[in-house]
């Protein structure tokens, strides 16, 4: 079994390593060709109107997106939360996304980089204590549909949601030493192959 | 379905070092580009950099003009962060805090300490740990990294050449990096002290760097690339990513220079495309032999 991470942009290093320390086999995906060798996918933090832009230039958009509907795990975090999201607030008209959660995600909710901050969050199905939560011009989700279950709060936002085999959070947990959250993520690509 | 507030233990920590330093992780393998209007923003945006540096005028111009180099007028920062959705970062003179507490209060997101404008102070940088905004720094070489991220930077970046769109000096700063790296790494601990002092570093980060095999923060390249092939040597050579500064403006054709350097700085490793990206790019910016500067032009030595 082999999990990718999408390596258009962002910080595709520390998710290789934290899926390794998750027990998996990871490695980067640019190309459609190297799309189709992996069991499950990780969209990284980065900016998530570059990732949008070259993911269409270079024709990873509608491989994705069938790969998606047909059911492959994904995790997001951060720019990849909004690139799983269905539908966005605050991008750019021109901006795509892969889809797979029936979510409305705001981009950039919590505010600018003086904003950004750190809190502990409890996240359901994660056993033994909160998660360091880090949130780095994190978006929020704004509404879920029928299917969406919503994993974590932050105030009044949900900041972790999964729907199906598709789990998204606000914040970084590859940022910090601590990977259950990848672990959580191995497990569902482990169930769903 | 309504969204319900759970009972979790929340007391927000903002400015800290995992906060800045992540920041810049998030950038890694894009390129940052200097725009001196909220347009040369927006097609930055529309091209695919990962955030615009506001200055008002390219470091090409402010080698023609001469003169004392300053932060960029508030207004005109303010105008490019509405302008666009990516991160903005602007600069500051060496020393000067009190440019870098108006940058913070404007709500930047990155405050790069640039040895392209006029230095403020001739002995020491200013403390980037007393802000919340993260800092990125120049340096020549790992000694120069290792002071600024004992200051407080989030970031690297090599100095390079700026204004010059030659990128011998990018390359020259990124390869002493990355070999006095090389050399730690190679170290036993009775020598990492005496390395430490060879390189007016903190022996604590000299031993982090030696353990790790890489500087504790992201490291971009700057200073002289102008063309795709530029941005992906600097990628092979090791940089997580590349700031633009004249490159792309002072080109024939801005937009289609910008989204080409985009595509070539992720796919530094295929050839193919950066072939096919540097077609019918128009001129590249004329550029400055770096060996014709006199000494006291020369931005990279600024900074101690």
């Amino acid at each position: 079994m082999s999990i990718g991470v999408l390596a258009l942009q962002g910080d595709v290093r520390e998710h290789l390593t934290a899926l390794a320390a998750a027990g998996a086999e990871a490695r980067p995906v640019r190309r459609a060709e190297e799309l189709a060798e992996v069991q499950g996918l990780v969209i990284p933090g980065g900016e998530s109107t570059t990732m949008s832009k070259l993911a269409v230039i270079f024709g990873m958009l509608e491989p994705l997106r069938e790969r998606v509907r047909a059911g492959m795990p994904v995790y997001g975090t951060c720019a990849g939360m909004i690139m799983v999201a269905d539908k966005i607030l605050d991008g750019r008209d021109d901006q795509e996304t892969f889809g797979g959660i029936d979510m409305t995600v705001r981009r950039n909710a919590f505010g600018r980089q003086n904003e950004s901050f750190e809190a502990a969050i409890e996240v359901e199905g994660v056993e033994g204590g909160p998660v360091e939560g880090v949130f780095i011009r994190a978006p929020w989700v704004e509404s879920v549909g029928a299917g969406v279950d919503v994993l974590a709060t932050y105030g009044d936002h949900a900041v972790a949601v999964r729907q199906g085999n598709v789990l998204a959070t606000s914040f970084h947990p590859e940022l910090t030493g601590d990977h259950r959250v990848h672990a959580l993520f191995v497990d569902i690509v482990r169930s769903a192959g | 379905m309504s969204i319900t507030p759970a009972s979790t233990p929340q007391t927000p920590e903002t400015g800290t070092a995992r906060v800045k330093r992540g920041m810049a992780e998030q950038l890694k393998g894009g390129v940052i580009m200097d725009v001196v209007t909220p347009e040369e923003a927006k097609i930055a945006e529309d091209a695919g950099a990962v955030a615009v540096m506001a200055l008002e005028r390219v470091p090409a111009d402010i080698r023609k003009d001469g003169g004392v180099a300053r932060m960029s007028d508030p207004d005109m920062i303010d105008g490019i962060i509405n302008a666009v959705s990516i991160p903005v970062m602007a600069k500051s003179r060496i020393g000067h805090f009190v440019e870098a507490q108006v940058l913070q209060a404007l709500g930047v997101d990155y405050i790069d300490e640039s040895e392209v404008l006029t230095p403020a102070d001739e002995v020491n940088h200013s403390d980037k740990w007393s802000f919340t905004t993260p800092f990125v720094c120049g340096a020549t070489n790992l000694g120069e990294a290792l002071r600024r991220i004992a200051e407080g930077a989030a970031m690297i970046r090599s100095k390079g050449e700026a204004g010059t769109g030659n990128v011998v000096e990018a390359v020259r700063h990124m390869r002493q990096i990355k070999g006095e790296i090389a050399r730690l790494k190679g170290l036993d601990n009775h020598e990492l002290y005496a390395a430490a002092k060879e390189l007016r570093a903190p022996y604590e980060l000299v031993a982090e760097v030696a353990e790790l095999g890489k500087l504790p923060v992201v490291l971009f390249s700057a200073g002289g690339v102008a063309t795709p092939a530029d941005a992906a040597l600097m990628r092979q050579l090791g940089a997580e990513g590349v700031f633009v500064g004249s490159g792309i403006f002072k080109s024939g054709d801005p937009a289609k220079r910008a989204a080409a350097i985009v595509k070539a700085t992720t796919f530094y490793d295929d050839p193919k495309v950066i072939a096919e990206v540097s077609r019918n790019l128009g001129e590249a910016m004329v550029g400055i032999n770096c060996d014709t500067l006199p000494e006291g032009e020369r931005y990279a030595n600024r900074g101690w």
